[in-house]
């Protein structure tokens, strides 16, 4: 383990050094999640980082990170664990001769069981981040199955008993709050509202995936998203792609974002056909007359 | 919390001293707000507050609120709760001990138009504590010191109008930033310290804690835009379709089903050595609900409509196989133009002018609608259906027919009503909602999401 996350301010410290830069409150519900052992909940609009959150925690703390995509209709077999069945048919041929006991035995061991995400997190031996992503997208029974593990970090199989963590994972939840979730999830979680961040720290964190872009050119990328942020569209920008729209924009050598800019660019950032309409008609037409009042958007 | 009288409530009893009743007595607020907080969400505070320095504001506030509120809404009503049982907790103590801050005082000799720039000044781009000490000088100049109207509202409303101050609006031109328009979520920031502060000297002048008052839905609302309710109902409705989707599958055994299960059943063949002796089948695919929406778009639910139309276009986004009509005096199916248009606006401005919605009264005709319904769907219409009626049932005096709407909600499997106005007015006047409740399986008030949401639990609570 690289970091410990001993106190608040080492949590912001090495999350940032890895590249995340952490809103106060997502400093601080890490910190306590790595202090008291209990898992996080971090919901929020798509794309401001709760996914990412997990990946830098786990760079941060040098903690491997098993990652547990959930989808409707995603079962134990696929969660937790599943009995290799073809290994065991192979089992029961070879040793045709050998007593009942002794193959039943055998052939619910340790060497016939596929872990999948939820075991294998448990079961290693140095602490990984665990990211159950999208819990909202699997169904009730799904969460109740897990609460098992989110509490009591171990698993029970029927087969073989019960198995126990053998170190304690930083586990994160997502969810995009699609449906509500049980209570008793939520009991055993910390919360954490992740939202789009304010015009300065995303101002930062353009500036730290894309440094090359000049400074006037990043402040001015950063204000369009607020503006674009502000209108009511279908499909907000996300962190990633103002980042991604600040990557573009470097390639393409632009100083400046002007209304010709933006209209070439501006799929990068918005994905609806009716929301590109929205946003040429209300922001294009905005950076048009910015043009003429040069010294104010130079100012910026 | 028990009043000690007074005429504003005099001084509640305070109970044994430390952080630990302090924070019990935070939760109690905070559940009879409606979060649900339990023993086991207060035992996480309690380890939570031993790791981080509980000096620290911020995060003292922060570890609360991991523990205690988990959704976006709850940590909304935590923040305001959170403020107000501090607040008062700090002024009990001041009128305990008889500790009395100086007011500003003077305001006479301050010219008047400069004190208003550097009040805006203070609110578009102040920290908190100069907003803070805006507000103080905001009352000491305009509030009348020391007779305020005692409802604090009508004091801070009363402070804002005299120092004309106006929240942008985004559509002002650029370059020329107004003086007296500030951001509007600043300005709501400087009404909150504007209202804490006449609360303070109220406290002070009659050194005593008037009870706390539940939060009203408008406290509670989050802080968005009219267009974001849009969201709010979609939202709603995506978790509507969640539920209608995933209903039922306990009920629907595995015996019903056709597909063998190959994987489940090699696995089961183990305990009879590697022979299929029992068959394990794949569930089956649960059916998809038909609902069929039926909504009164007259005009004496005009602001009503606006709200259903926006569910009638959520529940596009959702469902495949919806139906959906509009009327008012004759009934038109509007399916196909949520189908083709995106935009809400569009669909709205295209419905009130060429949806071919027969309007000559304006009138609604409850009679005539359910005749022409039937007409319409009569061969469609079977158990699975689900008819919902957005409507208030102001028949204006024309036969309601509840005949008809019976035929309609025998041949569906279920009917229910969402009706616009509230409870109170139902049955009164030309409304006739008793007539169709008998059939209906429910009739629901339905104005807002929360109601939304209280309906979409009934809609898909097991059928009895």
């Amino acid at each position: 383990m690289k970091e410990t996350l001993e106190t608040v301010e080492e949590a912001r410290d090495a999350l940032s050094a890895v590249g995340y830069l952490p809103g106060e409150s997502t400093a601080l519900v890490s910190f306590l999640a790595a202090r008291l052992g209990k898992p996080i909940l971090v919901e929020g609009p798509a794309g401001v980082g709760k996914t990412e959150l997990a990946k830098a925690l786990a760079r941060a703390t040098g903690r491997k990170l098993v990652r547990l995509q959930c989808y409707e209709g995603l079962d134990e077999s696929k969660a937790l664990y599943e009995w290799n069945y073809r290994k065991q048919l192979l089992r029961i041929q070879t040793e045709g001769d050998a007593g009942w006991d002794a193959v039943q035995d055998d052939i619910f061991a340790e060497e016939f069981l596929l872990s999948r995400p939820l075991l294998q997190a448990i079961a290693e031996t140095e602490p990984v981040v665990l990211l159950i992503d999208e819990i909202d997208k699997t169904d009730q029974e799904f969460e109740a199955m897990l609460l098992e593990v989110l509490s009591d970090f171990q698993i029970s199989i029927p087969e073989l008993g019960v198995v126990e963590a053998k170190s304690r994972p930083l586990v994160l939840l997502t969810s995009n709050n699609t449906r509500e979730l049980t209570e008793a999830l939520k009991r055993r979680c910390l919360y954490l509202w992740l939202d789009y961040p304010d015009l300065e720290r995303e101002l930062e964190i353009v500036r730290l995936h894309a440094p090359e872009l000049g400074e006037t050119v990043t402040r001015k990328l950063v204000e369009v998203i607020h503006m674009i942020r502000a209108l009511d569209l279908k499909k907000p920008p996300s962190i990633a792609e103002s980042i991604d729209w600040a990557r573009a924009l470097l390639l393409l050598g632009a100083d400046d974002i002007d209304q010709s800019v933006l209209e070439r660019t501006m799929s990068i950032i918005v994905k609806h056909r009716t929301d590109l309409d929205v946003v040429a008609e209300r922001v294009g037409v905005k950076l048009a007359g910015r043009a003429f009042a040069a010294p104010r958007a130079q100012a910026g | 919390m028990s009043t000690g009288g007074g005429l504003y409530g005099g001084m509640p009893p305070s109970g044994p001293p430390g952080l630990a009743p302090r924070l019990l007595e935070l939760a109690d607020a905070l559940r009879s707000e409606g979060l649900a907080v339990g023993t086991s969400e207060l035992l996480d505070a309690f380890q939570a507050l031993a790791a981080v320095p509980w000096t620290e504001r911020e995060d003292f506030r922060e570890a609360l609120a991991a523990t205690l509120a988990k959704s976006q809404e709850d940590r909304r009503v935590f923040e305001i709760v959170f403020d107000r049982f501090f607040f008062r907790a700090v002024e009990r103590q001041a009128v305990e001990r008889g500790l009395k801050e100086e007011r500003f005082s003077g305001a006479e000799r301050l010219d008047l138009e400069e004190l208003r720039e550097r009040i805006a000044a203070a609110i578009r781009e102040g920290t908190d504590g100069e907003m803070s000490d805006a507000a103080r000088l905001a009352i000491a100049a305009f509030g009348r010191q020391g007779e305020g109207s005692g409802v604090i509202g009508v004091d801070v409303q009363r402070i804002r109008r005299t120092l004309g101050l106006r929240s942008e609006t985004g559509q002002e031109a650029e370059g020329t930033p107004d003086v007296t328009t500030v951001p509007q979520d600043r300005l709501r920031e400087f009404e909150r310290h504007l209202r804490r502060e006449l609360e303070r000297d109220l406290i002070q002048r009659t050194r005593s804690l008037p009870p706390a008052r539940p939060l009203s839905d408008f406290d509670r609302a989050l802080p968005t835009a009219s267009s974001q309710d849009l969201a709010a109902v979609h939202r709603v409705v995506a978790q509507l379709k969640r539920r209608l989707a995933t209903q039922g599958h306990e009920q629907r055994g595995r015996r019903a089903s056709t597909h063998v299960d190959v994987r489940r059943t090699m696995r089961a063949s183990l305990e009879t050595g590697g022979v299929p002796l029992r068959l394990k089948y794949r569930p089956r695919r649960p059916r998809r609900p038909e609902l069929y929406v039926l909504c009164d778009v007259s005009t004496s639910v005009t602001s009503a409509s606006v709200f259903f139309l926006s569910v009638l276009h959520a529940l596009h986004d959702s469902f495949r196989k919806l139906r959906s009509f509009v009327f008012v005096e004759r009934i038109s199916e509007v399916t196909d133009v949520f189908e083709r248009e995106r935009n809400f606006a569009a669909v709205s401005h295209r419905i009130a002018t060429d949806a071919g919605v027969a309007d000559v009264s304006g009138y609604t005709d409850y009679g005539r609608v359910w005749l022409e319904f039937l007409d319409r769907v009569i061969d469609d219409l079977d158990h699975r259906s689900t008819v919902i009626v957005l409507g208030d049932a102001r028949t204006n005096g024309r036969d309601p027919r509840p005949r008809a709407f019976g035929a309609v909600a025998e041949r569906a499997g279920r009917t229910f009503w969402m009706n616009p106005e509230p409870h109170l007015y139902w049955n009164y006047g030309d409304s006739v909602i008793q007539v169709y409740e008998p059939y209906c399986d429910g009739v629901y008030e339905c104005w807002n999401t929360r109601q939304l949401e209280v309906f979409a639990t009934a809609l898909t609570e097991p059928r009895r």
